[in-house]
């Protein structure tokens, strides 16, 4: 062992600056299983509490859905509990096979290839797809598994400002020699729940001879009138060259990614993407589920209709609340804060109430841009979202912010 | 230390990372980084442009954030390629 004094301290030093710099991730308990309540101990060892859960990507409400547990508990009867294999020595069944193909079909591409989850698929899929010859175009605020799998891959880097198409122009025009060109971005940025205008991404995306790449993960299942994605609702469906998405999120919430797109790039991250290589193979459990996830979601748009309505609903009593929201039709509503502090102390104050919401500040969202994020689900009754407005108009007034705008939250908090 | 150097970031700057409608401005001290007018992910396109526009290559290990961090510090950093 040589786990010197000299390491210790360092590490050590490391944790106190995260915890100085007030970045330091707590884990919460939860006691039950995921769903619109659910059963928490926070701090540890604090009895426990039931809250309304606002900050799980449960958008469809499957991740305890009845339907989606039988089909588990069958997948584990039929086809067990593990492969203990990748996925090209014996580690695909008959159910691996049906899940690609039932996600081929839901997205509108040619083919899919799962991965263990989709930050495994953005880790792989760059890599596979493009070389030093060609350029990465990414929309400056992806997620950081695209930054990561963007790192992987020897392309040119280049991005351009947060779903800005006049510099983007700039940089498929800069670029003009590369051989292949790929725009990158997200479908929906996780943070703001802003859509990415994929019309007009496709649209220079053919000007300008560049493939485009999206992550969906916060919109497969949902976005789009059948639910299909950001390219359903952004009228480009079947035009997405690369698709990655999770079924950690709206798709029951197990775990699990894909790359879905052109059947070439996708028979080429069988060969080479190195998580699809050199990682085991998604458990039975999880794609007879995911598979009765397709199936309940192809047959009938009623979850995410209701999801939609859910949404329409809080967003428009917060806004009459006198919340500063960014505007939008996504479930995930930011309710803007600005000053970092506030949004922890009203975020604590909700939890009291009943209210589990997270506050989010920098690093993960701009300095000066700290806000409350909740997340809307299919599962959420009328009477959780009612709870949920009341308790944030109750502590929007205590901390004097009802009806204020930006400029007036700053005065008030600063930033 | 040239003016126009100076002035040749300090104008990619504003236009590649600032947005039309921002208050914020840009001169040779302002930290890029460390205030977040710059992430370290989009720093690559500023190490991007003054490769090209210099006809220089700026080796990984070179190329920190204390390095971008302010106009001055990349105008330093410059002058280890001979460029002025
Ligand atoms: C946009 C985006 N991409 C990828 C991921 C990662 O997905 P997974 O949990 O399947 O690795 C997430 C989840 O945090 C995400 O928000």
């Amino acid at each position: 062992m040589a786990y010197s004094n000299k390491a210790k301290d360092f590490f050590s030093a490391e944790l106190t600056g995260i915890r100085d710099a007030g970045t330091y991730k707590e884990e919460r308990y939860i006691e039950s299983p995921q769903g619109a309540m659910i059963t928490v101990e926070y701090p540890e060892g604090a009895p426990q509490k039931e809250v309304i859960n606002f900050c799980a990507n449960n958008y469809l409400g499957l991740s305890s859905h009845p339907d989606v547990i039988r089909a588990a508990e069958e997948g584990l009867q039929k086809r067990g509990y593990g492969m203990s294999s990748v996925r090209f020595i014996c580690g695909t069944q008959d159910i691996h096979n049906e899940l690609e193909k039932k996600l081929t079909a839901f997205l509108g591409t040619e083919d899919t290839v799962l991965f263990a989850s989709c930050m495994d698929a953005n880790a792989g899929v760059f890599d596979v797809a493009l070389g030093k010859e060609d350029a990465m175009i990414a929309d400056r605020l992806v997620h950081a598994s695209i930054v990561d799998g963007m790192r992987l891959c020897k392309a040119q880097l280049y991005n351009y400002k947060h779903a800005n198409m006049e510099h983007l122009e700039e940089k498929l025009k800069e670029t003009q020699e590369c051989r292949f060109r790929m725009i990158i971005t997200d479908g929906v940025f996780s943070m703001d729940g802003d859509i990415a205008p994929l019309d007009k991404i496709v649209a220079l995306a053919e000007r300008y001879d560049a493939m485009v790449m999206v992550d969906d993960s916060h919109a497969t299942g949902f976005m789009g009138k059948t639910g299909r994605g950001t390219h359903e609702h952004c009228g480009v469906f079947g035009k997405i060259d690369v698709i990655t998405t999770t079924l950690g999120k709206a798709l029951g919430g197990a775990s699990g990614g894909c790359v879905s797109g052109r059947k070439e790039i996708v028979e080429l991250c069988r060969q080479r993407a190195r998580p699809y290589l050199f990682s085991n193979t998604v458990p039975p459990v999880i794609i007879t589920a995911a598979n009765t996830v397709l199936d309940l979601i192809s047959k009938t748009t009623d979850r995410r209709d209701l999801l939609e309505k859910n949404t329409l609903y809080f967003r428009k009593k917060m806004t009459e609340a006198g919340f500063d929201i960014r505007e939008g039709v996504h479930p995930i509503v930011p309710i803007m804060l600005y000053n970092a502090k506030l949004a922890q102390d009203m975020a604590r104050d909700l939890y009291d109430e009943g209210i589990y919401v997270i506050g989010f500040s920098f690093p993960v969202v701009p300095k000066g841009q700290a806000r409350i994020r909740v997340q809307i689900s299919a599962a959420h009754e009328k009477e959780h979202l009612d709870k949920a407005i009341a308790a944030f108009t109750k502590i929007g007034g205590k901390y004097t912010i009802l009806g204020k705008s930006k400029k007036e939250i700053i005065e008030l908090y600063g930033y | 230390m040239s003016e126009d150097l100076k002035k040749t970031i300090i104008d990619y700057v504003k236009k590649e990372y600032l947005e039309e409608d921002s208050e914020e401005d840009v001169d040779e001290n302002t930290p890029l980084i460390s205030s977040g007018i710059v992430d370290s992910f989009s720093m690559v396109s500023l190490k991007t442009f003054l490769e090209k526009k210099f006809d220089i290559k700026i080796p990984d290990e070179k190329a920190t954030t204390e390095a971008f961090d302010s106009v001055n510090n990349i105008i330093a950093l410059l002058t280890e390629f001979k460029v002025t």
